[in-house]
């Protein structure tokens, strides 16, 4: 296996939120995982962004009220009708 | 031959009522939770989606993948909510779809101005910030976002999409997907930080 280049916390830095995303590429990945294993800033920089993901991730979930659910509903049962109307 | 009946057999899933409809149900509340941010109010995240799943059923036969039914129906209800932003003109169109807010706002970081080193042992004032925060300080932040970080903001970080992903739900390289994330969570971090000096939950600036 490839020995993994030792980085900066500049270059973490650059590439921490891709890293989070899980969208780095492999040798990336690892240099960034190094880098945040010995240096605590960086470290908890990462635990910081990846907590505010959680929570920008929680937040996303609205709370939808029944009428909007059942206005779904209808469009459904409209949807059977007019492909019943489509359908020879 | 097995190909096509592949396909046949593919076709002829998404077509099927209960197929989408069992989809949909079990993604309303992403949708919708979705288009609240973007929408920014009830109402209008309501007929958007409504609007969005009316469209995706009308045009079910051009999904070709069964597999993708979900980053699908996103893009039709960002281009629904795009269109209707284009069709009503609620704002100026250079607001709607800004690109560059000053480098100072985007490259702005709450960690780097609220972390303290030498209270390593004793305490951690990022997290009791984020400790403090309310879901919906977090959606008000969201909603403060010019509509092209807006939207990348809510399909990566909201809806845990790839970048590759929301680059064929909206139709920008991955590259632009790349820097409008990068930005908008700068121009959030931002916002978040005046929220929290206004409401007190920071001690000193």
């Amino acid at each position: 296996m490839k020995k993994v280049k030792t980085i900066g916390c500049e270059e973490a830095l650059k590439h921490l939120l891709a890293y989070l995303d899980q969208e780095a590429g492999a040798i990336k990945r690892r240099e960034v995982e190094r880098h945040i294993e010995i240096c605590r800033t960086c470290f908890s920089r990462a635990e910081f962004e990846q907590s505010l993901k959680t929570r920008l991730r929680e937040a996303g979930r609205g709370t939808m009220r029944s009428s909007f659910e059942k206005r779904i509903k209808i469009l459904f049962d409209q949807f059977t009708t007019k492909q019943k109307r489509e359908t020879p | 031959m097995t190909t096509e009946l592949n396909r046949g057999l593919r076709l002829e899933i998404t077509d099927d009522r209960h197929f989408f409809e069992g989809k949909v149900a079990d993604l309303l509340d992403r949708l919708y939770g979705a288009a609240l941010r973007l929408a920014k109010n009830r109402e209008d995240a309501e007929d958007l989606v409504a609007e969005a799943v009316a469209k995706a059923w009308a045009s079910r036969r051009s999904l070709k993948d069964p597999e993708k039914f979900r980053s699908w129906i996103f893009r039709i209800l960002t281009n629904t909510f795009i269109s209707g932003c284009r069709k009503q003109a609620v704002r100026p169109q250079a607001e709607t779809f800004q690109e560059h807010p000053s480098d100072v706002e985007t490259a702005f970081s709450l960690f780097e101005e609220l972390h303290q080193p030498f209270l390593l042992w004793w305490g951690n004032p990022e997290k009791d910030f984020l400790n403090k925060l309310l879901s919906q300080d977090i959606e008000k932040a969201v909603d403060t976002l010019p509509e092209a970080f807006r939207m990348v903001i809510v399909l990566s970080d909201m809806e845990g999409f790839s970048y590759q992903e929301i680059s064929e739900i909206l139709r920008v390289p991955v590259g632009t997907v790349r820097s409008r994330l990068a930005r908008g969570r700068g121009l959030l971090q931002k916002a978040l930080w005046e929220h929290g000096k206004d409401a007190g939950l920071i001690k000193s600036t």
